[in-house]
């Protein structure tokens, strides 16, 4: 599949966002972050800001983007309308968590459920975008249980190293805080790791005998094209640049988006002040690095069954 | 809404393409684009149509595959066009409601006017029957030529998707496939009509018609051999051997 920059872009800020202000929410409303006006202000503001920027970018590639607001009407049946509906009603509990706790610095009392359902509502809509992918049969590798399942372990990963930096920016720096990063990005790369290894092993879903009917006669294979120059299936479909550098992107993913950072957040956890930030800050670089790499991965990877009509042999 | 329809639709519109009959001439796809260039769907855009990587829309693909080996080997040319899913996945995951399956007559749509261009549908749709217009920015796909089958202004005859009116070989036919009498009904029932990737479940309305058995045996036995290149006796025999002697000298 085709990988549009703005989408890469969308699902990857949008996730770390989410993730960020999922854990946020938890954090603050559990006590284990200080209801500071400052923190908020920047954390939320950060996490608010690249979730708006992924929203933002995600309408670039839209063939009319001006009529965006028609994509929240389809819900009942449409994932990518659930997206866009959740991703505007969590703006409400972000919101109300912005008003306790940079305005009132305060999130007991009243303002007590902002922080819980933010993050319940963030990891909604990440679920929700990870079912876009996961509900087309015709790309049997998004077709696939860990596609959600990773979508929101990759979220709170990637937030929950954004989470740490920012943590020893303001000095609050806590085990807790390091020690949610390490859990969440194990967790994430077992979830990646497992979804990689399931398609892998992944029995074919259609040939290209079943997509033309013709299997009892013999093997089916492409004589003549439709036309002289590749269309838009063949250019949005059938995507390849990436896949035959899959082995090594997924090492550069498991490198970047893993390995380093857990080394990096282990290290920020027992150093002091000054390696311990370096060290957050490095580990937000190499996540941020890696999770672009396994989107496009994600992408490029993926094969559209309309190839079978174009020479793949199964999908 | 892009709900599929509650209730099945009434009528069920749709083609039956006969493999066998096909001989791949294009002329279904061109004529497809000729009348929908100015139909529903109007422009088909054509971007750099006279250069180099001429790209552009079509509703119509048509595809020629080689099936088989040894002597068995056989050529099949196979359009491939939007089948009409009953369960059409490119109709729900539609965000804005700009894609949707008819209540009356089973044709899937595109309402250009509430396309976002976000090719969901495209990737959604396993036969590829959607395809993008880059330069009006909606998604665009075969119509069943709702401007000409309903179209009071044409002769009853004309009044047929502009595929099937244009084949010559007759391997597209049109009609409504709720209804078991009729001609697309009668013709799949007979022909064992099958649907295109099963697996995917989207319960396509339109159906293809295998390619007939080959003929076999009798027919190349009774192909007279070539003539003896040495021939025994006679004018030629003679002819042979005086030529053949003078090679040596």
């Amino acid at each position: 599949m085709h990988p549009a920059y703005s989408v890469i872009f969308f699902t990857t800020a949008s996730g770390l966002g989410y993730g960020m202000l999922a854990l946020l929410g938890v954090f603050v409303a559990a006590g284990w972050l200080p209801a500071d006006r400052w923190l908020g202000f920047v954390g939320l503001g950060i996490a608010a800001g690249l979730v708006s920027a992924g929203l933002l970018s995600s309408t670039f590639h839209l063939g009319h983007p001006e009529r965006a607001w028609r994509a929240v009407i389809q819900w009942r049946s449409s994932w990518l309308s659930r997206e866009g509906v959740m991703a505007i009603l969590t703006y409400i509990p972000i919101a109300a968590l912005a008003w306790a706790w940079i305005w009132l610095e305060d999130v007991s009392g009243p303002w007590v459920w902002a922080g819980p359902v933010t993050a319940v509502m963030a990891l909604v809509t990440v679920y929700c975008t990870g079912m876009i992918y996961a509900s087309l049969k015709a790309i049997p590798r998004w077709s696939n249980p860990w596609v959600p399942v990773t979508y929101i372990a990759l979220a709170l990963a990637t937030g929950a190293v954004a989470m740490d930096a920012l943590m020893r920016l303001f000095g609050v720096g806590s085990l807790l805080g390091g020690g949610t990063a390490v859990v969440s990005l194990v967790l994430a790369s077992i979830c990646k790791l497992a979804y990689w290894r399931n398609i892998d092993n992944a029995s074919p879903v259609a040939t290209a005998e079943s997509a033309t009917g013709l299997g009892s006669l013999g093997t089916v294979r492409p004589l003549d094209p439709p036309h002289t120059e590749a269309n838009y299936l063949q250019k949005e479909m059938g995507y390849r640049v990436a896949r035959k550098h899959a082995a090594k992107l997924r090492q550069i993913a498991i490198l970047l988006l893993f390995a380093v950072p857990i080394v990096l957040s282990a290290i920020a956890g027992v150093a002091g002040d000054a390696i311990g930030l370096a060290a957050a800050l490095l580990g937000v670089l190499s996540v941020a690095a890696g999770v672009l790499v396994e989107r496009w991965l994600f992408f490029a990877e993926a094969v559209h069954v309309v190839t079978l009509y174009y020479g793949t042999r199964e999908a | 809404m892009t709900g599929l329809p509650a209730t099945p639709p009434q009528r069920k519109l749709g083609l039956v393409i006969d493999l066998d009959t096909c001989v791949g001439c294009h002329a279904c796809a061109v004529n497809c684009k000729e009348w929908n260039a100015g139909g529903y769907h109007a422009p088909l855009t054509d971007i750099d149509p006279y250069g180099v990587e001429p790209d552009g829309v079509w509703f119509n693909r048509i595809h020629s595959f080689e099936v088989g080996t040894g002597p068995d080997t056989r050529v099949v040319n196979f359009p491939k066009s939007c089948l009409h899913c009953d369960n059409a996945p490119c109709v729900t995951v539609c965000p804005t409601g700009a894609s949707y399956k008819r209540v009356e007559d089973g044709i899937v749509l595109v309402e250009e006017d509430k396309c976002i261009g976000c090719k969901l549908c495209s990737w959604a749709c396993p036969y590829g029957a959607r395809e993008f217009d880059g330069d009006a920015g909606v998604m665009k796909k075969c119509t069943l030529c709702i401007d000409r089958i309903y179209n009071d202004n044409l002769e009853e005859v004309d009044r047929v998707p502009a595929c099937v009116a244009t084949c010559p070989a007759s391997a597209r036919h049109f009609g409504d496939f709720a209804d078991p009498n009729s001609n697309v009904s009668k013709l799949a029932a007979e022909r064992g009509g099958f649907d295109l990737m099963p697996e995917m479940d989207c319960q396509p309305v339109n159906k293809y018609l295998p390619p007939r058995p080959k003929k076999t045996g009798g027919d190349t036995d009774r192909v007279p051999e070539l003539q003896d290149a040495s021939p025994e006796g006679g004018f030629l025999g003679w002819v042979d051997r005086l030529l053949s002697s003078t090679e040596h000298v």
